[in-house]
């Protein structure tokens, strides 16, 4: 029999980017608040101090701050007619676990998503007609617009210390920065990070070619910065043990050392780790939670936090595993297209170009998760024609290089055998001498891809896994083959002494890491019915549950998520404290 | 340009600017080089034959020559001995339930074996097929005969007797021999990180918000290599 605790007025579930912000912009209402984590505590001084974070065998092959498979994984399928077998240890993807979640392990590239995603269905149909949309492709607006969202992505911007330059300050466009980004009302907090040799050839390339390169966004702090709460940054030391790892100079925002020490400065505000939730409580009408049933990791036994509040922080895919397992809104069918939750999986595309350039260093260690030059003209670009192509969507294209560990990276060039001799001679003349040229590219949803509840297989708790079905449609595989000729451009155009040839995915599998941009699933929407949650992420069916992450997108862009995965979260932390908590009830 | 790396830790103590960094200055690593890196001989996990064949596996896939010593002088085999007696090759993090089926290739690792079985099985079975193939094991076949084999086996050409499939049991032997490679010497391998100075990658020392600016023209950044242990 599960313990029953003493009832709080909120709880919620995760401790990660939107956890930790939701708790920062609750704290305050003085309102009795828990978040349940399901893995440890995390700090920088004990769990990423040097020489032991940097530890490539350890951290990036296997994979030791994130989600632990052997307890909870995801079933994977490419199409409805195979039988889903289970993601056995990880690889495509690496959701976080642990105080700070995937946040204290990403790479920092932060976006603003601007309104050819927010209104993606309305400009396509305006400009290409509807009948540009495939049948099977369930284009939605998100129901906010880049202008609703402007101050939250400033908010994250500040909070979480980002190096760049702005490309359009109200309508004036910038020199140097992103010339087809939304209006913004300031410049980001910090200066962009310095450039590197790849950038620099990169960047004259592609002004060479008439494209507008400029430094990608990242929250890898450029200078020493202490963000709007207080908390303080230390400046970037390029160290390439980014990615995947924990960062010692305290130089990456992430959230263990921003919104998350800053919420628990809130006596109200009590944090549990160790604390796996299983299943969001209902009411006997089904529409009302009552709180939430977890586990203790570390003791076993079973509770009961009764909560009026639910808000679900635990990463797109253990949100939408939740609200199936707890019965929050109805379930996707494929086969009918009736129900929402699950519905519009989404991932990555993408697409690279191998080169080599004799005699030139491109010393890859220096480097840090987000730096680089890009371009984002055939993706925010809107007179980029999407017509001749024939695909919705787009790609960012950069210069590749976050590291140069060497397990993980040894290019040599194509038709180099794997081991001998031969190989050797080539890891060592090559590795100092080989860039890459890669695109981050939308998939668009379809009705095909989805998630659900596995009918065999079971996590640590006997509960049903998540199941996955996915595969890059014709959509996602115009647009990557189209970015792999971009990329093989720009590339010839670098002047490298030979280039492999461009690359990209024909179908997806989970073995080989792609990105942690797992998207949908419990998508927002200014209409009940055709979205699981209202743009204040408030489920329509039980509106005491709100589910913040990159769930609520309906489909996936060229750019990497957090930017609107935590505007949102600021929105409708905003929303919570100044208007549900007055009056709790659907918001509109 | 060579730096010692006392001064590139210094730097990135005074150019983090943050509060707790002054601490981590107790931790600053020794000044003296490392004595022997060579960890204690001998297997812990491997049985004879096994040793045989990852030996013979190690030096044919990392042969000597003028820019790193042989896997097994390199630690190679110490190495994948140690990461199949800890907790990785019993199955950490893994995925054990079943029931189990082969699956696509997109579905990835699908068998119902730990890292450490899925060695023992498939170096049995492997000195199985060369015994009935060339009359010899693995370990004992001229380096024609070993190519031969390791290629049909990473192509997924051949029938293992016993039915283990050669995909996964290859992809875990090259794995790991490149892990022994390439991981931090504490491990193991890597000895006298020999495979960081190959490439000339510097290793666990990467304070750079210097270098950024000084190496950004094509110049070739060097520097003595820095392993865990040696700042530790
Ligand atoms: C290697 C890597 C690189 C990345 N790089 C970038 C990048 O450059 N740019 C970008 O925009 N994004 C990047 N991301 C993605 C980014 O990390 C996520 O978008 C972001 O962390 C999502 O925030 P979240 O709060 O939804 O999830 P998280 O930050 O992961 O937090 C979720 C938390 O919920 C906990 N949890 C889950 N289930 C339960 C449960 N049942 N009970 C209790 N707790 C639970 C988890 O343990 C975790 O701590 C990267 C991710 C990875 C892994
Ligand atoms: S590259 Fe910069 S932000 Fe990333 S972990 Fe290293 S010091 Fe921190």
């Amino acid at each position: 029999m599960a313990r029953t605790l003493p009832p709080v007025d909120i709880v919620i579930v995760g401790m990660g980017w939107t956890g930790g912000i939701m708790a920062r912009e609750l704290g305050p209402t003085g309102q009795k608040i828990v978040v349940l984590e399901r893995g440890g505590p995390r700090s920088t001084g004990e769990n990423f101090s040097v020489p032991m974070i940097r530890d490539e065998l350890r951290y990036a092959q296997r994979t030791d701050l994130m989600m632990d498979t052997a307890k909870d994984t995801v079933t994977i399928r490419n199409t409805p007619a195979e039988t889903a077998l289970p993601m056995r240890r990880l690889g495509s993807f690496l959701p976080g676990e642990g105080v700070g979640g995937a946040g204290a392990h990403w790479n920092g590239a932060t976006w603003r998503w601007a309104d050819n995603d927010l209104k993606i269905r309305s400009m396509y149909e305006q400009r290409y007609g509807a009948g540009f949309i495939p049948k099977d492709m369930p284009l939605r607006d998100w129901g906010v617009s880049y202008a609703d969202l402007e101050p939250y992505y400033d908010r994250f911007e500040y909070d979480a210390g980002v190096s760049g330059k702005a490309g359009n300050i109200k309508g004036r466009k910038q020199a140097g920065g992103n010339p087809f980004e939304g209006p913004r009302k300031r410049d980001y907090p910090l200066p962009p990070l310095t450039e590197n040799y790849a950038s620099k050839l990169f960047r004259t390339a592609t002004q060479g070619l008439g494209l507008h390169p400029f430094a990608r966004p990242a929250a890898n702090a450029s200078k020493p910065y202490v963000n709007p709460d207080g908390m303080q940054l230390g400046q970037c030391q390029y160290c390439g043990f980014c990615e995947r790892f924990g960062c010692e100079s305290n130089a990456k925002g992430s959230p263990h050392t921003t919104v998350i020490p800053v919420a628990l400065k809130n006596p109200n505000v009590e944090l549990r780790t160790w604390s796996w939730v299983q299943k969001v409580m209902l009411d006997s009408t089904g529409k009302r939670a009552v709180g939430v049933a977890y586990v203790n990791v570390q003791t076993g036994e079973e509770l009961e936090q009764p909560a009026d509040l639910v808000i679900l922080c635990a990463y797109a895919l253990s949100n939408v595993h939740l609200m199936l397992l707890s019965g929050i809104g109805a379930p996707y069918d494929p086969a009918t297209g009736q129900g929402v939750v699950g519905s519009h999986y989404a991932y990555q595309g993408s697409a690279s170009q191998q080169m080599f350039f004799e005699g030139r260093n491109f010393n890859p260690f220096i480097a840090t998760g987000s730096m680089g030059a890009i371009v984002d003209d055939y993706h925010a670009n809107w007179d980029f024609d999407r017509g001749p192509q024939g695909y919705i969507g787009g790609s960012t294209i950069s210069v590749s290089g976050s590291n140069g560990r060497p397990i993980g990276y040894r290019p040599t060039p194509a038709g180099t055998p794997a081991w001998g001799a031969e190989w050797k001679r080539a890891t060592a003349k090559w590795y100092q001498s080989a860039l890459s040229v890669s695109a981050l590219g939308g998939v668009m949803p379809h009705r095909q891809n989805f998630l659900d509840l596995d009918p065999t297989y079971r996590n640590r708790f006997g509960q049903p896994l998540l199941r996955m079905t996915f595969d890059f449609k014709d959509n996602d595989l115009k647009q990557n083959r189209h970015a792999a000729e971009l990329c093989a451009q720009i590339g010839r155009a670098m002047n490298p002494t030979h280039a492999n040839p461009a690359f990209y995915p024909r179908t997806w599998s989970v073995v080989p890491y792609q990105s942690t941009h797992n998207t949908g699933g419990a998508i927002m929407g200014a209409e009940p019915g055709a979205s699981a949650v209202n743009t204040w992420l408030q489920s329509w069916d039980v509106t005491n549950v709100f589910v913040v992450g990159a769930s609520a997108f309906p489909h996936n862009s060229a750019y990497n998520p957090t930017g609107p995965v935590a505007a949102l979260a600021y929105r409708t932390g905003e929303a919570i404290r100044e208007r549900y908590l007055k009056r709790p009830g659907l918001l509109s | 340009m060579r730096q010692p790396a006392l001064d590139r830790r210094a730097i990135l103590l005074l150019a983090s600017g943050i509060a707790g960094a002054g601490t981590a200055a107790e931790a600053a690593p020794a000044a003296t080089p490392p004595a022997a890196e060579t960890p204690p001989a001998g297997y812990i996990f491997l049985q004879p034959s096994e040793a045989l064949f990852v030996e013979a596996l190690a030096m044919h896939m990392v042969p000597a020559d003028d820019l790193s010593p042989d896997g097994v002088a390199l630690g190679i085999p110490v190495f994948i001995d140690r990461a199949l007696a800890g907790s990785w090759g019993k199955g950490d993090r893994l995925y054990m339930q079943g029931p189990w089926r082969s699956g696509s290739p997109n579905q990835g690792y699908q068998l119902p074996l730990t890292p450490s079985e899925l060695y023992r099985v498939g170096i049995a079975q492997s000195n199985a097929y060369c015994q009935a193939t060339y009359g010899k094991t693995f370990d004992r076949l001229p380096a024609a005969e070993r190519e031969g084999f390791l290629v049909a086996l990473s192509q997924g050409r051949l029938a293992l007797p016993g039915g283990l499939p050669a995909r996964p049991f290859f992809d875990v032997l090259y794995q790991t021999v490149m892990e022994g490679m390439f991981a931090d010497p504490i491990y193991g391998g890597n000895r006298d990180k020999a495979a960081w100075r190959m490439i000339g990658f510097p290793g666990v020392m990467a304070n750079n918000a210097q270098n950024i600016a000084l190496y950004n023209d094509g110049r070739r950044f060097t520097a003595e290599p820095v392993g865990i242990a040696d700042m530790s």
